[in-house]
C-alpha cells in the first residue's frame, strides 16, 4: 500500500542517503549544516533558551566546529539525545559529532568503536548532602539512600565505591537531573551523586545553596569530551584541532575581542600566527580555509571565555576552573603545538 | 332505611407536595440524602472536594505571572502575599508557552501548523461520518498532500507530483484494462505509479520548480516540538493506520491461510509489546534494518513505528466492526453476485466503519496520549520540553506549573475530541431510527 | 432436449492460476508468502551488513558478564557482581510484581467507580464522572510522574521522624511509617524457620511460605468438603446445617497452629541511621507506579463495568427487587454475574494495557525489565539490538500468557452461564 502522506513526508524531510562511515567532512560541507548531538537539557552545558536557541558549554563547541568548517556558527542542527540514544545516533550517522558530556572510557572508545577527540571538561563524580545531615565524608554514608542519575557511568562508579569501602546503600535511579534534584530537596534521598559540575550547577539553583555541602570525595575520573565515529580520521582531526584551537587560543591570550587585531597585525609569536592562519597553511592540511581557527574562536570566544560565559564563576553555576585550568596555571588543559 | 352509601361528587383538591420533596430541599433529599449511607457518602464527597480545593486554589491564585526566574517568582510571591506563601510560578508558562505548543517551529510561520491541523480535522470528518456532504471528500483526498506540505514546506510541486502518481495509476488502469484486459490493468495500475515515484516524480518536481518556482519556506522535522509534535505524530499515524488497519482486518478475516497468518502475527506482535519498545526500535534499531547509509530523521522513524502500532489497534477495532455486522449482509452481497472487493466497498465497509467510529476515535485519543512517550527517547514533545526548560538555570526546580499546563492541554484536547465524536455519533445515528 | 454433460475438463493452463478462483487463492498466498520472505530477508540482510560494518555481530554473551550495578528492589538475591541475565530476571520479577498489584487494585477501584457512577447520589456520581474523565484524558506517563511528585513532596522524610517532638510520627502503634522514600510496614518473621528451598540453584523459595500455602490450601479444601456435605443435606432434608464455625475453624486453626509452631512474629520498621531498618520497604517508585497505573486503568475498567451493568435489562433489577433482595445483593447476586460476560473481554485488554504500561517505570526509576535489561544493561554494554529484541520477546510472552489465561477464564464463564 502506497501512502501519500508517508511519501510526501519523505520528500520534504531530509532523506539523507550517504556514506555514514567516511568523508563526514565532505558530507557536512555539502549539506551546509553540522548535525550535533547534545543533551536534552543539562544546566550550563546544553539547554534551549526562550527563543529556541541552544545555549551551553557543550553547545558552544559544536558552534565552534560549525564556524570552522562552514564559516557560520549558526549552521548547526542540534539533535537532543538521551543517555540511551546518543551512541546509536552517532553510529548510525544521524549526527556528525556528539558533544553531550560523555565520559571517555576504554569500552566506549574500543568496543563501541568511537573516537574521542579530546577532553573539553575534566569532571569527577561527587556527592552532595544537606549540611543538617552532619556528614563530612562519603564513607559515612553507610545505609544512606543515594539518588543517581542513570544512563551514565555513574551507577557503576557508585557500586564500585560502596563495594570497595564495604558499606551499604540504597540506590534510587533517576532519569533526569531535574527529578533527582526534586527528590533530593524533598529528602527522599540523603545524598545525590553525579558529576561534580552537575552537583555545583544543581546546588546553584537551590533556594538556600549554603545549606548543602559537596563532599570532598571525588570517586571517579570523568573526562568529558566530544566524540566522532571510528574510522573517519579526517573528520576526527577537524573536531580535535578545533577543540585544541580553543584551548590554545586561551593559552596564547587570543580572545574574541582581540582576534581581529591579531589577524590584521600578525604578532611576533609564530605559534599564534600559525593558529590564526596568517602564517603557514594548517587550514589547508585539514581541508579547511586558512582562517578556520579564527572563525571557531570568534564564534563564542576561546576556551576560557566559553567557560566563564556558561559555567564559570560569573554564572549562577559558578564552577571554579580547577582541573580545567591551563597547564600553565596548574590545570590539565594542554593543547599540542600548532605546527 | 337510611341510605348510608357515600358518593363523593367532587375531587379532593390536590395538595401541595410535602415541603421535603419539592424545591431545593426536595432535590437535596432525593439526590444526596436518600439514605444514611448516601448521606455519609455525600458528606465524604463534600469533604474531599473541600480538601482538594483548599489545597489547590490558593496555590493557583497566589501566583506570579511576571517574574523571569524561579528565584524572582519566590520573591514576588513572598512580597505580595507574605513570607512562607507557596504559590504557582505561572511566569514560566507565560515565557515558554509558545515553545511548549510549537517547539522550535519558526514563529512567523505558526499559521501553517494551525491551518494544517484545522484542515486535517475538516478532512477527517467526512471519512468518519458518512452523513456529511460528499463534496467534502475532495477535501479529504487533498488533505494528505496539502497538510504535509504546509507542515514541512518546500516546493509546491513535490506534493503535486506525488499526487500525480495516483492519477497516473488510475489512467494506467483505464487505458491498459481497455487494451489488454483487467488483470494487466491492475498490474499496470500498481507498477506505473511506483516507477513514477521512484524515478520520475523528483525530476519532474525539480523541473516544474525550475520553470514555475512556487514554494513556502521549508521547515526541517527537527524544528517540530511541543504539542505540535504530538499532534503531528498522532494525526499522521492515525491517517495512515486507517487504510493499513482495514487491510489488516480484512486479512485477519480472510480464509487465505498464509495471509491470515501474516496479519495475525503482525497484529498480535505489535499489540503484545509496549509502545516504548517500539520507540526504542525507532530510535536505536530502525537504521540497522535499512540499507547501509540510509538515514532518515528520528521524527519520521517515530512516525513509522507509531503508525505500525496504531495500525494493529485499528485493525482490531475494525475487526470488531466487521464481526458486529450481521451475517446476512455478507450473504446478501454474495447473492447480488458482487465480487469480494465490490462487496467490501459497497456493502460491508461502509457499515463496519460506521460501527467502529467510537473505537476509531478512542484509538486516536489513545495514540495521541501515547505520543508523550517520545520524551523518553529524547524527542522534545511537551513533556520532553518541560525537562529542557528546567535545564535552564532560571527555571531549574519548576515542576507543578509545567506538568499542570501540559496535563490541562492534553485534557482539553482529548476531552473535546471524545465529546465531539459522541455528539456527532448521536446526531448521525438518528437516520437509522 | 438438452443433455446433461459434464463440465468441460480443461487441462491445466498457466492462466488458470490467475483467472480460476480455485487456483487464484493459492497464487495470491504464494505471492504474499514470497513477498513476505523477501522483505524479511532484505531486513535481515541489511541488519547483518550494518552490524558487520560497525563490528558488532549479534552476540548474547554479554548476558553472562557481571552487571556491576545495584538494584534497590530485588525479589531474589542479587548483588552487583551477578550477571546481566540475573539483573534482567530481577527486573522481570519487578515488572510482574507491579503488574499483578496494579491489576488487582485497578479491578477493585474500577468496579467500585463503575458502580458508583450509576449511584443515585448525585454528588457521588458526578465526582466519579470527573474522576473517570480526568484520568482517561491525560496521558498515563503524566500521571506516573504526578504520583511520584506528590509522594515526594507531600510525605515527610525519614529525618522528620527523629527527635523528641518530631514533625512526623509512625502510624498504628509505631508499626507503619509513611515516608517520601516509600512505605515501611511490618514484615512476617519466623523464629523457628524451616529455611529456604533452592530452585535450580538460581533462587530460593521460603519453605515457611510454602508450608503456610499448603496448610491454607488444605484448609480451604476441607472447608469445601464441608460445604458440599451441607449442600447435600439441604437437598435431602431441606434444612441447611449451620457450618460456618466448622468451616472457619478448619481453615484457621491449623494455620494458627503452624504459625505458632514456626514462631511467627512481626518485624517492625525502626529508624536507625539514615533510614528505617527492618520491616518491608515499599519504595515510592513502586507505589507511585502502582497507584498511577491502577487509577488510570481503573478509569477504563469503570467505563467497561458501567457499560456492562447498563447492558443488563432493567427487568432483571426489577425481578430481583420483586423477590425481595436488597439493593446490594441485587448488584452482587443478579446484575454483576450477568454483566461479567460483557465486562471480561475489555477487562482482559485493560490488564494487558496495564502490564505494557508498566514499562513506563523508567520515568520514576522503578527497576523493572525495561529499567534493567532495556535500561542500564543496554547502556553499559551497548548491545541495543540484542537487548531490545529480548525485551520485546519477554513482553510478548507475558502478553500472550495473560490473554491465554484470561481467554480460558472467559470461555469458562460463558459455558457456566449458558
Amino acid at each position: 500500500m502506497k501512502n501519500p502522506v508517508f511519501l510526501g513526508a519523505l520528500t520534504v524531510a531530509s532523506l539523507v542517503a550517504g556514506a555514514a562511515a567516511a568523508a563526514t567532512l565532505d558530507d557536512v560541507k555539502s549539506r551546509g549544516k553540522l548535525n550535533c548531538g547534545t543533551n536534552t537539557g543539562l544546566v550550563g552545558f546544553a539547554a534551549p533558551d526562550a527563543n529556541g536557541d541552544w545555549q551551553g558549554f557543550d553547545v558552544a563547541l559544536c558552534r565552534a566546529v560549525a564556524a570552522a568548517v562552514l564559516g557560520d556558527q549558526s549552521a548547526v542542527e542540534f539533535v537532543p539525545t538521551t543517555g540511551k540514544t546518543r551512541f546509536t545516533a552517532l553510529a548510525s550517522g544521524e549526527i556528525d559529532i556528539l558533544a553531550r558530556n560523555t565520559t571517555w572510557t576504554f569500552s566506549r572508545d574500543v568496543d563501541l568503536k568511537f573516537t574521542f577527540v579530546g577532553v573539553n571538561y575534566y569532571d569527577g563524580q561527587g556527592f552532595i548532602v544537606p549540611k543538617s545531615l552532619g556528614v563530612s565524608s562519603a564513607k559515612e554514608l553507610d545505609g544512606a539512600t543515594v539518588c543517581i542519575q542513570t544512563g551514565t557511568t555513574t551507577e557503576l562508579n557508585l557500586a564500585d565505591f560502596f563495594r570497595v569501602n564495604n558499606i551499604s546503600y540504597e540506590p534510587v535511579p533517576i532519569e533526569t537531573s531535574a527529578e533527582a534534584q526534586q527528590q533530593y530537596l524533598a529528602g527522599a534521598c540523603d545524598a545525590y551523586t553525579t558529576d561534580a559540575s552537575g552537583l555545583a550547577a544543581t546546588r546553584a539553583t537551590f533556594e538556600d545553596p549554603t545549606a548543602h555541602v559537596i563532599l570532598p570525595e571525588i570517586i571517579s575520573k570523568e573526562p568529558l569530551g566530544p566524540l566522532v565515529r571510528h574510522g573517519d580520521d579526517d573528520w576526527a582531526d577537524v573536531v580535535r584541532w578545533t577543540l585544541n584551537a580553543l584551548i590554545a587560543a586561551e593559552e596564547y591570550g587570543v580572545t574574541s575581542a582581540n582576534i581581529d587585531e591579531l589577524v590584521a597585525n600578525p604578532t611576533s609569536n609564530p605559534e599564534i600566527n600559525r593558529l590564526l592562519g596568517t602564517e603557514g597553511d594548517l587550514g589547508a592540511m585539514l581541508g579547511l580555509p586558512a582562517d578556520w581557527a579564527v572563525k571557531a574562536i570568534k564564534a563564542g570566544g576561546n576556551y576560557g571565555e566559553l567557560f566563564e560565559k556558561y559555567i564559570g564563576q560569573s554564572t549562577p553555576i559558578g564552577l571554579a576552573r580547577g582541573l580545567n585550568a591551563q597547564w600553565t596555571e596548574g590545570g590539565l588543559l594542554y593543547a599540542p603545538p600548532f605546527r | 332505611m337510611a341510605d348510608l352509601t357515600f358518593v363523593r361528587h367532587e375531587m379532593v383538591p390536590e395538595q401541595a407536595p410535602p415541603a421535603t420533596s419539592v424545591g431545593p430541599r426536595g432535590w437535596l433529599r432525593e439526590n444526596l440524602f436518600s439514605s444514611p449511607l448516601n448521606a455519609i457518602l455525600t458528606l465524604l464527597s463534600l469533604g474531599l472536594i473541600w480538601w482538594v480545593l483548599s489545597h489547590a486554589l490558593p496555590w493557583i491564585v497566589l501566583s506570579s505571572w511576571t517574574a523571569s526566574s524561579l528565584g524572582e517568582c519566590r520573591e514576588q510571591i513572598a512580597a505580595a502575599h507574605g513570607e512562607g506563601t507557596t504559590g504557582a510560578c505561572w511566569a514560566v508558562i507565560r515565557e515558554r508557552y509558545l515553545q511548549l505548543l510549537f517547539g522550535f517551529y519558526p514563529s512567523d510561520l505558526y499559521w501553517r501548523p494551525l491551518l494544517a491541523f484545522g484542515l486535517a480535522l475538516l478532512a477527517l470528518a467526512p471519512v468518519l461520518f458518512t452523513a456529511l456532504p460528499r463534496r467534502l471528500l475532495w477535501l479529504s483526498a487533498a488533505a494528505p498532500f496539502v497538510v504535509p506540505w504546509l507542515l514541512w514546506g518546500g516546493s509546491v510541486w513535490v506534493p503535486v507530483c506525488v499526487a500525480l502518481g495516483f492519477g497516473l495509476g488510475l489512467a494506467a488502469l483505464r487505458v491498459v484494462s481497455a487494451a489488454a484486459g483487467g488483470l494487466a490493468g491492475v498490474i499496470a495500475a500498481g507498477v506505473v505509479p511506483v516507477l513514477w515515484w521512484l524515478f520520475l516524480a523528483w525530476v519532474a518536481a525539480g523541473l516544474l520548480q525550475a520553470i514555475l518556482p512556487f514554494g513556502i519556506t521549508p521547515v526541517e522535522s527537527r524544528a517540530f516540538g511541543g504539542f505540535m509534535l504530538s499532534i503531528t505524530i498522532g494525526l499522521v499515524a492515525i491517517t495512515l493506520s486507517l487504510p493499513i488497519g482495514i487491510v489488516l482486518a480484512l486479512g485477519r478475516q480472510s480464509n487465505l491461510l498464509i495471509i491470515k497468518a501474516i496479519c495475525v502475527g503482525f497484529i498480535e506482535f505489535i499489540r503484545g509489546v509496549p509502545l516504548i519498545t517500539l520507540l526504542f526500535v525507532a530510535s536505536l534499531l530502525l537504521n540497522y534494518f535499512m540499507p547501509p547509509g540510509t538515514n532518515f530523521d528520528i521524527i519520521l522513524r517515530v512516525i513509522i513505528m507509531v503508525t505500525l502500532f496504531a495500525s494493529a489497534y485499528m485493525a482490531e477495532v475494525i475487526r470488531g466492526g466487521l464481526a458486529a455486522l450481521p451475517r446476512g449482509q455478507y450473504e446478501a452481497a454474495d447473492a447480488l453476485g458482487l465480487d469480494y472487493w465490490k462487496a467490501q466497498r459497497l456493502i460491508v465497509m461502509p457499515q463496519a466503519l460506521k460501527i467502529s467510529i467510537p473505537g476509531i476515535v478512542s484509538t486516536f485519543i489513545g495514540v495521541f496520549k501515547d505520543t508523550t512517550l517520545v520524551s523518553i527517547i529524547g524527542l522534545l514533545d511537551p513533556l520532553g520540553f518541560s525537562n529542557s526548560i528546567r535545564a535552564n538555570a532560571e527555571w531549574n526546580g519548576v515542576v507543578w506549573e509545567l506538568y499542570g499546563f501540559i496535563a490541562a492541554l492534553f485534557f482539553v484536547f482529548c476531552f473535546s475530541m471524545s465529546r465531539y465524536s459522541m455528539y456527532l455519533e448521536r446526531k448521525l445515528r438518528t437516520e437509522n431510527r | 432436449m438438452t443433455t446433461l454433460t459434464d463440465p468441460p475438463k480443461d487441462s491445466f493452463r498457466l492462466g488458470m492460476l490467475i483467472y480460476d478462483t480455485r487456483y487464484r487463492a493459492l497464487t495470491i498466498q504464494v505471492v504474499a508468502l514470497f513477498a513476505f520472505m523477501l522483505l524479511a530477508a532484505w531486513l535481515i540482510n541489511n541488519t547483518v551488513q550494518n552490524l558487520a560494518s560497525l563490528g558488532k555481530p549479534i552476540d548474547f554473551g554479554f548476558l553472562s558478564t557481571a552487571a556491576q550495578y545495584d538494584i534497590n528492589q530485588t525479589l531474589i538475591a542479587y548483588d552487583n557482581q551477578d550477571s546481566h541475565l540475573r539483573a534482567s530476571a530481577v527486573g522481570l520479577l519487578n515488572t510482574l510484581l507491579v503488574a499483578v498489584m496494579g491489576c488487582a487494585l485497578a479491578t477493585v477501584v474500577g468496579v467500585l467507580v463503575g458502580i458508583l457512577r450509576l449511584s443515585r447520589n448525585w454528588l457521588v456520581a458526578r465526582i466519579m464522572t470527573v474522576y473517570v474523565e480526568l484520568f482517561r484524558n491525560v496521558p498515563v506517563l503524566l500521571w506516573i510522574v504526578f504520583a511520584m511528585a506528590i509522594l515526594i513532596e507531600s510525605l515527610p522524610a525519614p529525618r522528620d521522624f527523629r527527635g523528641e517532638d518530631a514533625p512526623a510520627a509512625m502510624l498504628f502503634g509505631d508499626s507503619v511509617a509513611l515516608t517520601n522514600r516509600g512505605f515501611y510496614v511490618p514484615e512476617p518473621l519466623f523464629a523457628r524457620t524451616l529455611g529456604d528451598l533452592p530452585v535450580f540453584g538460581a533462587f530460593d523459595i521460603s519453605l515457611d511460605f510454602l508450608a503456610i500455602l499448603a496448610v491454607l490450601g488444605a484448609g480451604l479444601f476441607a472447608s469445601g468438603l464441608i460445604r458440599t456435605r451441607a449442600d447435600r443435606i439441604q437437598n435431602a432434608t431441606g434444612i441447611r446445617p449451620t457450618t460456618w464455625y466448622l468451616r472457619l475453624g478448619v481453615v484457621l486453626l491449623p494455620l494458627i497452629a503452624l504459625l505458632v509452631a514456626l514462631g511467627f512474629h512481626l518485624g517492625y520498621p525502626e529508624l536507625r541511621g539514615f533510614n528505617f531498618q527492618g520491616g518491608i520497604h515499599m519504595r515510592n517508585s513502586l507505589i507511585a507506579l502502582w497507584l498511577a497505573l491502577s487509577f488510570y486503568t481503573a478509569a477504563f475498567i469503570a467505563e467497561a463495568v458501567r457499560g456492562g451493568i447498563l447492558a443488563i435489562s432493567k427487568g432483571q433489577t426489577e425481578a430481583a427487587a420483586a423477590l425481595g433482595l436488597r439493593p446490594g445483593r441485587i448488584m452482587s447476586l443478579v446484575i454483576l454475574p450477568q454483566a461479567m460476560r460483557v465486562i471480561i473481554p475489555p477487562l482482559i485488554s485493560q490488564y494487558l494495557n496495564l502490564t505494557k504500561n508498566s514499562s513506563l517505570a523508567i520515568a520514576v526509576g522503578y527497576m523493572d525489565i525495561t529499567g534493567t535489561l532495556g535500561g542500564i544493561t543496554m547502556n553499559q554494554t551497548g548491545r541495543e539490538l540484542e537487548c531490545v529484541l529480548l525485551l520485546m520477546l519477554i513482553y510478548l510472552v507475558i502478553s500472550l500468557l495473560i490473554s491465554a489465561v484470561m481467554n480460558w477464564y472467559n470461555t469458562r464463564v460463558k459455558l457456566v452461564e449458558r
